[in-house]
């Protein structure tokens, strides 16, 4: 557990970056530290591993001030990862995710071992251990990042904006990546970024802070988007919030149609909008109405929306049925084979359905 | 004039004459190429602490650098107290020469090292005299590797100006060609100078090279 009691940080010349911060960081959670340039955010997180030490108030580790231990010491048992990785440029892979074991005194031998088993841990190529950072790609860089950071399992994982120097593609990729590791390893997790996607999305619970390092609410995510505190909260989150908001609501009770399906290679069995799948019941695309006679190809068909997962919140389901050419979202199984359809309609209805004093 | 070299070359006892200064030359420069360096990085250390400090530091060093070397290797020996044809004397101003130059180098290149990594080293735990040798000094090496051969350079034309007083590795030769009348010993040694230049600066490329592999690797080799 992590604790800011009554935390404020002043800077020479006066700037005020954290006002009187209180805010319990609960074990086992990923706690996000959201807001724009300024907020003080990272501050926020340095004063936990005393890189910042704050002009008065406390941070407090399980209960205890961390101004009271050795600085070196208290680092060595938290996890710190920065945006670029801050990986050392003359070091070797392994070497870099071996550091803190090392300088608690493991064997170098000992320390490797440890490294190797953690490349993966977070999914990297064990070949790539003899590398040096600069000759991996942004997203590998990261990864090293996180292994290096938990190299001495550390109880707490500080993380400064870890994704936000990558494409979006890989910054997904690793966003899934560190929930399927926490679901794992269970850490206390501080995690600072300017993105609201990416708070909302990684965080049990999130602070969003505004200049001045003011706390402007701290809440789980979905109730960040259903009840922003104030008018900067609400601005903050963006104007799609709604939208958003669906990625917290099932969709277990949403109806699931059948689909007219065409094999690719066979005849279209009807006239109307036909979803033509592989031989594994994948989809491959739509068929237009009235697109005649002949056997189905590839190119007769037109690419089909975003697919929703079974059993996926409510966001992919409603995104499905409005990206879909025919109207109907197509819903699939974990194994990407084609389950039925969705349609808008039902998830606005679903919806209703769900609020207080629907019938 | 080749003809004169020759001649001047076959008499052994000038062969192991031109041996001996050569060998003084190269350890004249040397050694105190390594005591400046090993002044000079503390004190760029440590004038990268506040920006007065860098100021001073670096100004004075330059100012340093501007003193006569003959001047100093004069007045050397009352500093020092040693007797006026001590090496010493020529070893301590060519050092404090080192110094001079190499602050700045050293003050440069630990600037150069990214600061994201120096943040990523104090937030794993590495306390500052370590952190200092295993991660700033190693990434530090490229800028600094530039300085170093300047001031190598410079150290083994410095040599040269100590034969005024008695101690000059092979800048004894000038002296004696001068005295003599004779242009043989004077040819010689700008040509051995120019040589152990060249030697010393390939000798420092090369442990650049092998001190940074990592600025070599291919990258997605």
């Amino acid at each position: 557990m992590i604790e800011f009691r009554a935390v404020t940080k002043c800077f020479d010349g006066g700037t005020v970056a954290v006002d009187e911060l209180d805010l319990v960081a609960q074990d086992g959670e990923i706690t996000v530290f959201v807001g724009p340039s300024g907020c003080g955010k990272t501050t926020s997180l340095r004063m936990v591993n005393r890189m910042i030490d704050p002009s008065s108030g406390v941070v407090a580790v399980d209960g205890q001030d961390v101004a009271s231990r050795p600085a070196a010491e208290l680092r060595r048992g938290i996890g710190y990862v920065i945006q670029q990785a801050g990986l050392f440029p003359h070091r070797s892979v392994l070497d870099n995710v071996a550091t803190v074991p090392r300088l608690t005194g493991s064997t170098r031998r000992a320390a490797r071992r440890r490294a190797a088993e953690l490349l993966e841990t977070v999914g990297l190529d064990p070949a790539l251990a003899d590398r040096y950072p600069a000759q991996l790609s942004g997203g590998q860089q990261q990864r090293v990042g996180v292994a290096r950071a938990l190299a001495a399992d550390p109880p707490i994982l500080l993380m400064d904006e870890p994704f936000s120097a990558v494409d979006p593609v890989v910054r997904d990729g690793l966003q899934d990546e560190l929930l399927r590791l926490q679901d794992e390893l269970d850490k206390t997790i501080l995690f600072v970024t300017h993105d609201i996607d990416e708070a909302i999305r990684l965080g049990d619970a999130v602070a969003v802070l505004r200049v001045g390092g003011i706390l402007a609410q701290y809440d789980p995510p979905q109730r960040l988007l259903a009840e922003p505190a104030d008018d900067f909260v609400a601005e903050f989150v963006g104007k799609d919030r709604g939208y958003r908001g669906l990625s917290f609501v099932d969709s277990d009770a949403l109806p699931v149609h059948d689909l007219p399906l065409v094999r690719l290679g066979d005849q279209p069995p009807c006239d109307g909008w036909l979803l033509a799948v592989d031989a594994g019941g994948r989809p491959r695309g739509w068929l237009e109405p009235d697109s005649g006679g002949g056997a189905v190809t590839e190119e007769r068909l037109r690419a089909g929306g975003s697919l929703h997962r079974s059993g996926s919140p409510m966001r992919g389901a409603l995104d499905a049925a409005l990206s879909s050419p025919s109207g109907l979202g197509v819903v699939v199984d974990d194994g990407g084979a084609v389950v039925g359809a969705v349609v808008a309609e039902e998830v606005l209805a679903a919806l209703r359905e769900r609020r207080p004093g629907a019938a | 004039m080749l003809g004169g070299i020759g001649l001047y070359l076959s008499s052994p006892t000038n062969r192991e004459k031109v041996l001996g200064l050569l060998g003084e030359h190269v350890y004249l420069a040397i050694l105190p190429l390594l005591i400046g360096l090993a002044v000079a990085l503390p004190l760029g250390a440590l004038a990268r602490r506040g920006a007065l400090l860098r100021t001073g530091t670096v100004q004075a060093s330059s100012v340093l650098y501007t003193v006569p070397s003959l001047a100093l290797f004069v007045v050397m020996p009352g500093i020092l107290g040693t007797s006026i044809t001590s090496p010493a004397n020529v070893v301590v101003s060519l050092a404090v020469y080192t110094t001079a130059l190499l602050v700045r180098p050293v003050v440069d290149a630990l600037d150069a090292v990214p600061g994201h990594v120096v943040a990523a080293a104090i937030a794993m735990g590495y306390r500052p005299a370590r952190r200092f040798v295993a991660v700033e000094l190693p990434l530090a090496v490229p800028v600094l590797a530039a300085g170093v051969r300047v001031a190598s350079v410079s150290n083994i034309s410095l040599v040269s100006v100590g034969a005024l007083i008695g101690i000059g590795g092979l800048g004894e030769l000038f002296t004696e060609g001068f005295q003599l009348r004779y242009p043989a010993p004077i040819v010689i040694g700008i040509l051995l100078t120019l040589v152990l230049a060249l030697v010393v600066d390939l000798l420092l490329v090369g442990l650049r090279r092998l001190a940074t592999p990592w600025a070599h690797a291919g990258v997605g080799s």
